[in-house]
């Protein structure tokens, strides 16, 4: 059982989920439908991929699915404008940058809780999201992107290809950089930091900089898949990158972070999405149900804590 | 609160000069009906706050609530059975929260914000896209009607105020919510309760968006799923212009309602000076970040001077 114990309890989770769905999900294990969770969690794990060093420096990111859905509003309305891909991908990354940079100097600097500045930047983007386009989608944005985003590369899907690329950084930026070490070590104990002459504000900024801009990164998936840009496409979206970090095994406290897990409870809430759909179950309850997960998992957690 | 006062008198002077349909009587009494929702939305949330606490929750529990109680109604025809439908509601959830947070030691923003999501979800599924309408006049003037000339929901939010002054400034229970607002740890050193306290103040928060969703559907005579989401970030701006920190242990209802006039103030005038709709969250967000700034800003400017 020693050895079990080391298991991370998201993996278990995973393999049950997997039974599960096969059993009892018609169409569930087929090839071609395990793809499709593939390409439907690589939005999500751009998300939770910089959400998972938020909350290892006990932080938190609410805004990510409403800047995600302004940037991807930004990034059709360029390219309908008739401009080219890259400067609408810019303009996405800029926008998603700048609410990064916003929020990380609003909690390092001014000392805002970072709920309820995030919360006031959501209200924001999602304002601005509606403002710029009346609560209408943003359709008809030329062949580029779709035909980037049906591409494939050595037989690999784009988005999942682009997930897997960026997974690669983040794990190379938090286990082989200066940059990791201060995300673990703020986290930790953010004031041996700070006396030992690290400028730790500045990280700990990047942190919620890096948020912004894989938001901004994300658009490009997210308006590929769809083909057109809404305001409201990925509201709460944020709420299943929080789920997926935290189901992944990254504590809130002591900046205990994980980062395979991470990609472990993204393929959880993206398993447990597409079995209920598969099931035909309505996509409420896939949200109802991804907020149980999440419960479970603290459960878990909790018991195992209380016994060593 | 001086300067929050001073902050109304100023917007309302603007709107007045800038407006000729805000300083009519009808209007006036309109922002007060409103502002009375928005109050008892967040009145709850502003005791979990001086608690250092927090309930994301409020919006999407007010519109579940609204929900089960106008199916309520629909079912069997009486007021009181949609009542307790919704304010049962409003409690179980409020629970839930308080049991995560306090057994389950799940951070409050966490565990409320799974709850927001979690409701939606089961609204949306138990509504099915539906709306219902249609109630009868005695419930529908618990929202929009006027007793000696004065609209209902101010009753309420009169009663609710009183009730929330005499509980906090005259109840060991209140004392014992900022207490361990302040630091929870010297409150459990001293004696109080803190996990069972906590559980009331998510029950209350509960109970109270419960209500404000019943009130809010006698105003809408209507209800369907997405009823309750835009009520989030008012409910919670309300509380952060009306001074209560959310590092616990300060703050109040006088606050609260005040708040919550400011914002009614502010989206009234928009609305009269003919800007979108669409323009509401942007500014709320906006107001929260003020809001919270000023908070942070007094905050540290205590401790130095402490």
């Amino acid at each position: 059982m020693a050895s079990l114990a080391r298991v991370p309890g998201v993996a278990f989770l995973l393999v049950a989920l997997g039974i599960v769905f096969s059993i009892f999900a018609h169409g569930f294990a087929t090839l071609s439908n395990l793809l499709n969770i593939g390409i439907q969690s690589s939005t999500l794990l751009l998300l939770a991929l910089p959400m998972t060093f938020i909350i290892m420096t006990e932080g938190l990111d609410l805004s990510m699915g409403a800047v995600l859905g302004l940037t991807g509003v930004i990034l059709a309305s360029v390219l309908v404008a008739g401009n080219s891909l890259i400067a609408a991908f810019g303009a996405a990354l800029g926008v998603g940058l700048a609410f990064g940079i916003a929020n990380g100097l609003f909690v390092v600097k001014l000392g805002l809780p970072p709920f309820v500045t995030t919360l006031g930047t959501l209200g924001i983007a999602q304002g601005m999201a509606l403002v710029l386009t009346g609560g209408e989608s943003v359709a008809g944005i030329g062949p580029a992107l779709p035909k980037l985003y049906a591409s494939k590369w050595a037989g690999i899907p784009f988005s999942i290809l682009v997930a897997l690329s960026m997974y690669a950084v983040f794990h190379f930026l938090l286990y082989y950089t200066r940059f990791g070490n201060y995300v673990f070590a703020i986290g930790g104990n953010r004031e041996a930091l700070v006396l030992a002459g690290v400028p730790a504000g500045v990280f700990h900024v990047s942190v919620y900089a890096l948020a912004g801009l894989m938001a901004g990164f994300a658009a490009l998936l997210l308006t590929g898949r769809m083909n057109s840009g809404h305001p409201t496409a990925a509201m709460g979206m944020e709420f299943d990158a929080i789920a997926a970090v935290i189901v992944g095994g990254t504590e809130r406290q002591r900046g205990n972070g994980w980062l395979p897990g991470t990609v472990l409870g993204v393929l959880a809430v993206g398993v447990l999405r597409n079995g209920l759909n598969v099931m035909a179950l309505p996509s409420s309850l896939q949200v109802a149900s991804i907020g149980l997960l999440l419960i479970a998992a603290l459960l878990i957690d909790s018991i195992r804590r209380i016994k060593p | 609160m001086k300067y929050r006062l001073i902050g109304v008198a100023l917007i309302v002077l603007a709107l007045g000069l800038s407006s000729h349909a805000f300083a009519t009587p009808s209007n006036l009494l309109n922002v007060l009906r409103q502002a009375s929702l928005i109050f008892l939305s967040a009145s709850g949330l502003t005791l979990v706050i001086v608690g250092a606490g927090l309930d994301l929750s409020v919006g999407a529990n007010l519109g579940l609530s609204a929900c089960f109680a106008a199916a309520a109604i629909k079912a069997t025809g009486t007021l009181s059975s949609g009542f307790a439908a919704g304010v049962a509601c409003g409690i179980a959830v409020g629970l839930l929260n308080g049991l995560m947070v306090t057994k389950l030691r799940v951070p409050p923003f966490i565990a409320t914000y799974g709850m927001l999501w979690m409701l939606y979800g089961v609204n949306y599924w138990y509504m099915k896209g539906d709306t219902i309408y249609g109630f009868p006049p005695d419930f529908r003037a618990l929202g929009s009607g006027d007793l000696l000339g004065v609209p209902i929901p101010v009753y309420l939010m009169t009663i609710g105020l009183l009730a929330g002054g005499i509980f906090t400034r005259y109840t060991t229970y209140g004392h014992e919510v900022y207490a361990i607002g302040a630091n929870a740890e010297a409150a459990r050193l001293s004696g109080i309760p803190v996990g069972s306290r906590l559980i009331l103040l998510y029950t209350l928060s509960g109970a109270m968006a419960g209500l404000a969703g019943v009130i809010y559907l006698a105003r809408l005579n209507s209800a369907e799923a997405g009823i309750g989401s835009p009520l989030l970030l008012p409910a919670i701006a309300a509380v952060l212009i009306g001074g209560t920190s959310l590092f616990g242990g300060s703050g109040g209802l006088a606050g609260t309602l005040i708040g919550a006039i400011i914002l009614t103030l502010v989206l009234n005038g928009m609305n009269l000076l003919g800007i979108n709709s669409n323009w509401q969250p942007l500014v709320t967000g906006v107001i929260i970040l003020i809001a919270a700034l000023i908070d942070s800003v007094t905050r540290r400017h205590a401790e130095l001077h402490a």
